[in-house]
């Protein structure tokens, strides 16, 4: 039997995410192959959600998505290391008082 | 996001210094982050050989989904060869994330460059073995695939997580169909027993060679790939398993099986490791149906492929 004479087409790549419940955040679970925005939800309703787990799924064309580099670690979040200020317990009040 | 673009970054000690740290820490590895050339090609064949295996497995319990003796038995039946392609697709999903895509992986499978686990080339001969592949193989399956869960590399551990939750099913299904055979005619408690003898020693092949005889064991566990060696995680199954086969009356087929009261652990036979290689170099009882049925489904559904494609790229220019 002869195989891939023509490179196979596997459609592209799209990044699931689902929201599991109300007012919860929506939450990235893995991939789908898919040709169209379409097929990739049905995937993705398909893969991800067989035990209710989801209530509502956002589909994106991997490609589309823009990251960080983790060698720009750094330089992106030292800088968040001594501002301490920005937290409620930075602040210390007599005892007795109840915020 | 988990997708990235092959890097080639030369071997640095330096560089394989801090990734060796952060593996003693516990951390996990992500896709961009960087990582020896080796990490990554054992993780490539380990995950892609478990992804091909998620897909051929559905193969041998597909052969009974026609058959299946009530409504119910085949609903179950065939939710659970439907989250085992599932499993090969988050598998093949994370896979990707390494820099190999899909159509490359299942071209290495055709090509015979790939293996899957021997235990999916014996054949399901009675309406027992559906039970005894749940219960056993999906059994030793759940053993290794919670080690699994804790594996350095994060998106393989994600899948992981994500497929033992489903695994619970898998397993319990089969024992509860061991039960109610043997707890049937006489006959039907001959097919259970039948299935066990088949399937017990496939089961714990499936575990792999032994510590001493398993190259790939080291540096797996060097990478905290594997957190746990074949040997160990073998053993964990049989104990866990045995009772549960006495339980409901049936014989584990070796005569030198025995407990040990100091170690707390069964002691058996030694595994037919001739056999063992024999299945996996493609002399089992049905390799080649195995893999002539994938080669055919993938190309019968190419036009499929093509189809959807064309209708997707119409629609964008309208
Ligand atoms: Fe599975
Ligand atoms: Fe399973």
């Amino acid at each position: 039997m002869e195989t891939n004479q023509k490179k196979d087409s596997q459609w592209k790549v799209w990044e699931v995410f689902v929201q599991s419940k109300t007012g919860a955040s929506f939450t990235h679970c893995g991939s789908v192959h898919a040709p169209d925005k379409e097929m990739a939800t049905q995937y993705a309703r398909d893969l991800y959600t067989r035990r209710s787990e989801g209530r509502s799924i956002w589909v994106l064309p991997a490609e589309d998505i823009v990251a960080t580099q983790p060698t720009e670690a750094a330089s992106l979040f030292d800088p968040a290391d001594d501002k301490i200020y920005r937290h409620p317990q930075f602040y210390k009040f007599p005892k007795g008082i109840h915020m | 996001m988990e997708t990235l673009e092959k890097k080639s970054v030369a071997e640095d000690p330096i560089l394989e210094e801090a990734f060796m740290t952060r593996l003693l820490n516990g951390e996990k590895i992500e896709p961009k982050e960087w990582m020896p050339e080796n990490y990554r090609k054992q993780l490539t064949r380990m995950m892609s050989q478990h992804a091909h295996s998620e897909v051929i497995g559905m193969q041998p319990e597909a052969n009974w989904i026609t058959r299946a003796p009530s409504l119910l038995r085949k609903v179950i039946l065939l939710a659970k060869i439907q989250d085992e392609g599932g499993h090969g697709l988050y598998l093949y999903g994370s896979t990707e994330t390494l820099g190999t895509d899909r159509s490359e992986l299942i071209e290495q499978l055709h090509e015979g460059k790939a293996k899957y686990s021997s235990v999916f080339n014996y054949p399901t001969l009675n309406w027992a073995d559906i039970g005894a592949i749940g219960w056993l193989v999906d059994g030793a399956a759940i053993v290794n695939q919670t080690m699994l869960a804790k594996t350095s590399y994060g998106p393989y551990s994600r899948a992981m997580l994500r497929i033992c939750k489903e695994e619970g099913f898998h397993n319990r299904q089969g024992y509860d169909l061991m039960i109610a055979m043997m707890r049937g005619t006489k006959e039907q408690q001959e097919m259970a027993q039948d299935a066990m003898n088949r399937w017990w020693w496939p089961a714990l092949m499936m575990f792999g060679p032994h510590d001493k005889n398993s190259s790939n064991t080291i540096e797996l566990m060097k990478y905290r790939i594997k957190l746990e060696s074949n040997d160990d995680l073998r053993q964990q199954f049989i104990d866990r398993t045995i009772p549960q086969a006495e339980i409901i009356g049936l014989t584990i087929p070796d005569p030198n099986l025995k407990f040990n009261k100091e170690t707390g652990h069964y002691e058996t036979s030694d595994i037919n490791w001739d056999e063992f290689f024999n299945v996996i170099r493609g002399k089992g009882p049905c390799n080649k149906q195995r893999m002539h049925n994938h080669i055919q489904a993938h190309e019968e559904g190419k036009w499929v492929r093509e189809a959807a494609e064309a209708y997707a790229s119409k629609h964008k220019q309208l």
